[in-house]
């Protein structure tokens, strides 16, 4: 369950596209070297047009950079000062006296050790049960095609048109008391795992790429004597690959970011994710300490940017703007 | 011809046939079984629930009582049903000025620049990376009325400091402030890959008929734009009304009810009062009132498919 805006679920899905690149400029300048865009490259070209192109280049990268860049610099100096230093005004740009100690006492104070167990087990565990559940949902939809396919893809689809956070009660009180087996999930990984699989957007995706995969060579694999079962693992999974990397990391970001849902499931603190577990020790800890658990938490979110930049982006856009 | 991948009708005459057809559902609800499960209980019984929560009195001791329409009474005797309500659509209205103009302007001058592209994509949305606690909490820092950077900011350029999230004037558009740093980048970029789609000849011809730039942004960008615009807009309206993580953990609804949202209301009925029956009320009304976007929304991009 997430209440952030959702990479939007827009029109047409077929393969995930990659944004296209413009081609680099040439040195020789020719006309069509360079897609055209709002500003022709011709004005570009003249001294009154550079001037203006390069002014904007550096306002546009100094107020992004202040924008975007700068205040996570603060967090990340803020930590290492001192409680007097932060408290001064006016503030220090440099911290004085660089002590990592901070980070370790977060570490420490905050158990942000088993914080980061907690959140790395409900995004992993979500990860592989949200690939097989909604992989061969969409394989028995796409391939199979089952009496009620079509009824059971759009009372799939429809859960998209209600947002999370109306069904906030509602779904706390099934995961509270399962009907009809009576489980209790809350504080068991369960909570996160079961609703997070649950996800019309996914399946959607996934039958759009598998809709695109030849019939001729499932027909093959079949006289081949193949079983369905060995057909998804051994033909559509491997030809799936982008759609599924897309997938994957979706369905991780979604499970990192989300705050709201966890708050309720995962009352214990033993149990909470990193999100949940800081917001709810923040009150307790010293300006800098709290500073330091905050730069803790977004490391391995930024590190998961640096790497997988690409497919994060391209999952974005996934399915969209082909209109 | 494998029967597996046969299109129906199946044919009756063939008693084997039907047998495999038989065989082909079983197999095809064995992949699916999962996830009818998943949605069953997690998606598909909660909206069900939702509604005989909102008329009914919980409280996990004896059996749930229909109380018919006494919940709703409940919530509209409150005095911070209507607070609630004109925040959510202050909120709404205020990250849709700011967070849906201010992406397509960047996304239109990013489109234009041909040097620090990846830095600026990259750097537009690393907020949207970060958990939202994390961003919500480091601006609390930032709004200190004390030592927090965004007075210090003001006091460096002689302006009088503001007390931020501690005042009724200023507290729901610092939260407006904070929701629109942690979703610009998701707007921006998505601007950014349709204006690449734009066809480089339409600009061309609109500079030969004189527009100027921007007439040429008017008249070429904005149309050739206009599916993506209205389908973010109505997510936008969709997202931000939702919104809860930013008045939980910065102002906690105050000061005196000026940052209380749906949501949250939501929220303090049944976790903080108890009342699951009034909780649910406000979660149906909010309901009805989001389905009328998703179902634009779902009808929009659904005519743009055909």
């Amino acid at each position: 369950m997430t209440t952030t805006l959702n990479p939007p679920p827009l029109l047409e899905a077929t393969a995930p596209p990659v944004t296209p690149k413009r081609p680099r400029r040439r040195r020789n300048g020719g006309r069509g070297s360079v897609t055209r865009t709002l500003v022709s490259p011709l004005s570009l070209r003249s001294w009154h047009g550079k001037l203006i192109y390069w002014t904007v280049l550096v306002l546009v990268v100094v107020s992004f950079t202040l924008a975007f860049v700068f205040p996570l610099y603060w967090m990340v100096t803020g930590a290492l000062k001192s409680p007097d230093e932060l408290a001064q005004i006016p503030p220090s740009f440099f911290p004085k006296d660089v002590d990592f100690g901070v980070y370790a006492e977060a570490w420490n104070q905050l158990q942000l050790g088993v914080f980061l167990k907690n959140t790395a087990l409900y995004a992993g565990g979500a990860w592989l049960l949200t690939l097989a559940v909604d992989v061969s949902a969409a394989y028995a939809l796409s391939k199979l095609r089952p009496m009620f396919g079509k009824l059971i893809l759009g009372l799939m689809l429809a859960t998209l048109m209600i947002p999370p956070m109306v069904l906030l009660l509602p779904t706390y009180l099934v995961a509270k008391d399962v009907p009809i087996f009576h489980f209790d999930l809350l504080n068991t990984p369960w909570a996160i795992w079961l609703p997070a699989a649950a996800n019309g957007f996914f399946i959607f995706l996934l039958k759009r790429f598998f809709d695109s995969i030849p019939r001729e060579l499932l027909e093959a694999a079949e006289i081949d004597g193949a079983s369905p079962l060995r057909i998804l693992w051994s033909i559509v999974l491997p030809v799936s690959r982008p759609i599924l990397g897309v997938v994957s990391i979706l369905s991780v970001v979604t499970v990192w970011k989300d705050f709201v849902w966890p708050l309720l499931v995962l009352p214990e603190t033993d149990k909470m994710p990193i999100s949940v577990g800081i917001a709810s020790l923040s009150a307790q800890m010293p300006q800098n300490v709290l500073i330091a658990a905050l730069v803790i938490a977004s490391l391995p979110a930024i590190a998961v940017f640096f790497v997988f930049q690409r497919s994060i982006m391209a999952g974005l856009t996934a399915g969209s703007l082909k209109g | 011809m494998a029967v597996v991948t046969a299109r129906p009708p199946v044919r009756r005459s063939h008693p084997g046939a039907a047998r495999r057809a038989v065989g082909r559902n079983l197999t095809a609800y064995g992949f699916l079984c999962g996830a009818l499960i998943c949605f069953a209980f997690f998606s598909w019984y909660p909206m069900i629930r939702e509604v005989v929560l909102s008329f009914q009195q919980t409280n996990f001791v004896d059996p749930p009582r229909w109380v018919g329409l006494e919940n709703f009474r409940t919530v509209f005797a409150d005095p911070a049903f209507r607070s609630a309500w004109l925040n959510t659509a202050a909120f709404s209205g205020l990250a849709l000025i700011v967070g849906y103009a201010i992406p397509f302007v960047l996304a239109v001058v990013l489109n234009e620049l041909r040097h620090a592209k990846a830095y600026l994509r990259f750097v537009v949305y690393l907020p949207v990376m970060l958990p939202p606690a994390v961003g919500v909490l480091l601006f609390k820092w930032f709004y200190d009325p004390g030592a927090g950077l965004f007075n210090q900011v003001l006091d460096v350029f002689h302006l009088p400091p503001l007390s931020w999230l501690d005042s009724t004037s200023t507290a729901l558009i610092s939260l407006v402030i904070v929701s629109t740093w942690m979703n610009l980048g998701t707007g921006t970029l998505i601007y950014l890959a349709a204006l690449q789609s734009i066809p480089g000849d339409l600009y061309e011809s609109a500079e030969l008929d004189g527009a100027g730039l921007f007439r040429r942004v008017w008249h070429v960008t904005v149309p050739q734009t206009k599916l993506i615009l209205l389908v973010m807009l109505l997510l936008q309206v969709v997202a931000t009304m939702q919104v809860f993580i930013e008045p939980y953990l910065l102002t906690g609804g105050g000061p005196e009810n000026a940052t209380v949202t749906v949501a949250y209301l939501m929220y303090q009925y049944a976790f903080n009062f108890g009342d699951f029956g009034g909780g649910g009320a406000l979660g149906l009304m909010l309901m009805v009132v989001l389905m009328v976007f998703s179902a634009i929304y779902l009808r929009v991009s659904r005519d743009n498919q055909n």
